[in-house]
């Protein structure tokens, strides 16, 4: 029976046995659910075709969220991509991700990835990817199993909950998630893709969960967008042949360590950090009058 | 606490062997914007249904904690009220879930509340049906769309809506149990969990049973038909 219980191992069963990194998961996967390889693979592309509605709804999105905080950058974002420092579709990678995130602002339907205050990351980059590379749905399919093994290893390792590990839990995981997975798509090698991974959470490590009266909106909408860019700098670095010092199940290691010491109040309480400012204070105010 | 279930490992994690599958991953799909307070309060409104057996008329919900502070900014009371008019959590009507309970004449009715020791997304569904039966139901959405329901009419119970359950109100008498487990025994059911609770010594109890397999009508009908069972009833695994 094929099992992994760490990114490097992980790595080295899809080394051994000379296949991709989504093939090792999708065996274990099929031993695990006792499910066909083919009903992983429906159902995984259902949750690609809601991932592609959300961004193509969310570059639209004009509506604001329940709490007014959040709404229409994603459109904005988009109509200025080609005019700022980045390129194109780098921008246009961003604005995805923001209107994801919009649409579960939205209360739209969204796939958790790994939970709904990250689920613009991985959608994004692979969207941005499969119109840059001209990638097939397929090959994106694959990828995103690559991107739930690299998750289910935080999750099990480390955390992938706000309220357990702070946001380095959830949009740290989604950014080493979309990394490995863009690397796949890239034809990186299965090295490349932990590496990826370990750079896209070293750099995401200590990252509070603050949001603003609790809601899943300031910051984490804007938040999805940079850590798209994040992940895509990760995955270009670890192709380059850029290694991260620190090996990935280590980064991972530091993540719950971290996680661990991290106060009450930046673990999804909205009692510290954005949530306690005066303006967050005011915000929540002006959302909860009655708690005020 | 009376066993390590399957439940408490969605909770965080259920030791360190425990891994969570490609689709707990990259998924659920679901409608936001919180997995907890969103997703998981539509299926705490679908188990309060499922209790109830019937179409509701009237669903009175009391909040505690994050749910009572924020659930308009989340959605909360839509979420709710979606589960108990029988929405799934990816269900796209679920943000229009008050104006279609309003169309289909269910009254509903939000109440904040401070309950003792109580998770803080909890929250308590007193539903009535068209028949005048009334059911109470909490339950906590202990994260990621996942939810354990604690009390029902009372009884205290530990029930995640992962399994199918056959729940039997019956006289706490010796040999009740065996008679119910036996007719489970004959249509070859297996229990996966099981707990019995009472208000007092010799008068009703409940038993709740997750089983892997949805029991078939006539279970529930042979079920009933045992002594001292005042009724049985099934609640299928919610989506």
């Amino acid at each position: 029976m094929i099992d992994f219980h760490t990114v490097g191992e992980l790595i080295r069963l899809a080394e051994e046995k000379d296949v991709p990194v989504h093939e090792i998961v999708i065996a274990r996967e099929m031993h695990d659910a006792q499910r066909s390889r083919q009903s992983l693979l429906d159902e995984m592309t259902k949750n690609w075709e809601v991932m592609q509605a959300a961004v193509e709804r969310g570059i639209e999105n004009e509506e604001h969220s329940l709490s007014g905080l959040t709404g229409g950058d994603a459109q904005r974002l988009y109509a200025s991509a080609g005019k700022g420092w980045l390129g194109a579709h780098v921008l246009q990678a961003a604005a995805y991700a923001v209107g994801v995130s919009e649409v579960n602002a939205v209360m739209g339907r969204i796939v958790a990835c790994p939970t709904a205050g990250s689920c613009g990351i991985l959608p994004a980059a692979l969207y941005a990817a499969r119109a840059q590379r001209h990638v097939s749905d397929a090959a994106v399919v694959d990828a995103l199993f690559t991107a739930a093994g690299i998750g289910m290893v935080i999750d099990r390792n480390a955390s992938i909950a706000g309220a357990e590990g702070g946001c380095q839990a959830e949009c740290g995981t989604a950014a080493g998630m979309a990394a490995a997975a863009l690397v796949e798509l890239a034809g990186g090698t299965p090295p490349a893709i932990g590496n990826a991974c370990a750079l896209a959470i070293k750099n995401l490590l200590g990252l509070a969960c603050d949001p603003v009266a609790g809601l899943v909106e300031v910051p984490c909408v804007k938040r999805n967008g940079f850590c798209t860019v994040h992940a895509m700098l990760a995955a270009d670095m670890s192709l380059a042949g850029v290694t991260s010092v620190i090996p990935v199940d280590d980064v991972i290691e530091a993540m719950a360590s971290i996680g661990r010491m991290m106060p009450h109040a930046l673990k999804e309480t909205a009692k510290g950090g954005l949530a306690a400012t005066a303006a967050g204070k005011a915000l929540a105010a002006r959302i909860y009058p009655s708690h005020g | 606490m009376q066993r390590e279930p399957l439940s408490f490992s969605c909770l965080s994690k259920g030791g360190m062997d425990f891994m969570h599958g490609v689709f707990d991953i990259v998924g659920p799909v679901m409608i936001g914007p919180s997995s907890s307070h969103t997703a998981g309060a539509v299926r705490l409104g679908l188990m309060a249904r499922q209790v109830l057996g019937e179409e509701p008329v009237k669903a009175e919900i009391f909040l505690h904690g994050s749910f009572a502070q924020t659930y308009r900014g989340h959605g909360t009371d839509k979420a709710l009220v979606a589960g108990i008019l029988g929405f799934a959590p990816d269900d796209e009507r679920i943000r229009e879930a008050l104006e279609i309970a309003t169309r289909r004449g269910v009254k509903y009715r939000f109440e904040p509340v401070q309950l003792e020791q109580a998770h803080p997304n909890t929250a308590i569904l007193a539903l009535t049906g068209a028949s005048g039966r009334v059911v109470r139901v909490r339950g906590s959405s202990v994260g990621g769309g996942n939810i354990l329901v604690t009390n029902i009419d009372g009884y205290e119970v530990e029930l995640t809506g992962a399994y199918p359950a056959l729940i039997t109100i019956h006289r706490d008498r010796p040999g009740v149990i065996t008679q119910v487990t036996q007719v489970l025994s004959r249509y070859e059911v297996n229990i996966a969990f099981m707990r019995v609770s009472r208000k007092n010594r010799g008068e009703t109890a409940m038993m709740i049973m997750e089983l892997d397999d949805i029991p078939a009508d006539e279970v529930i009908e042979e079920c009933r038909e045992v002594c001292d069972v005042e009724n049985a009833f099934s609640i299928p695994p919610i989506g």
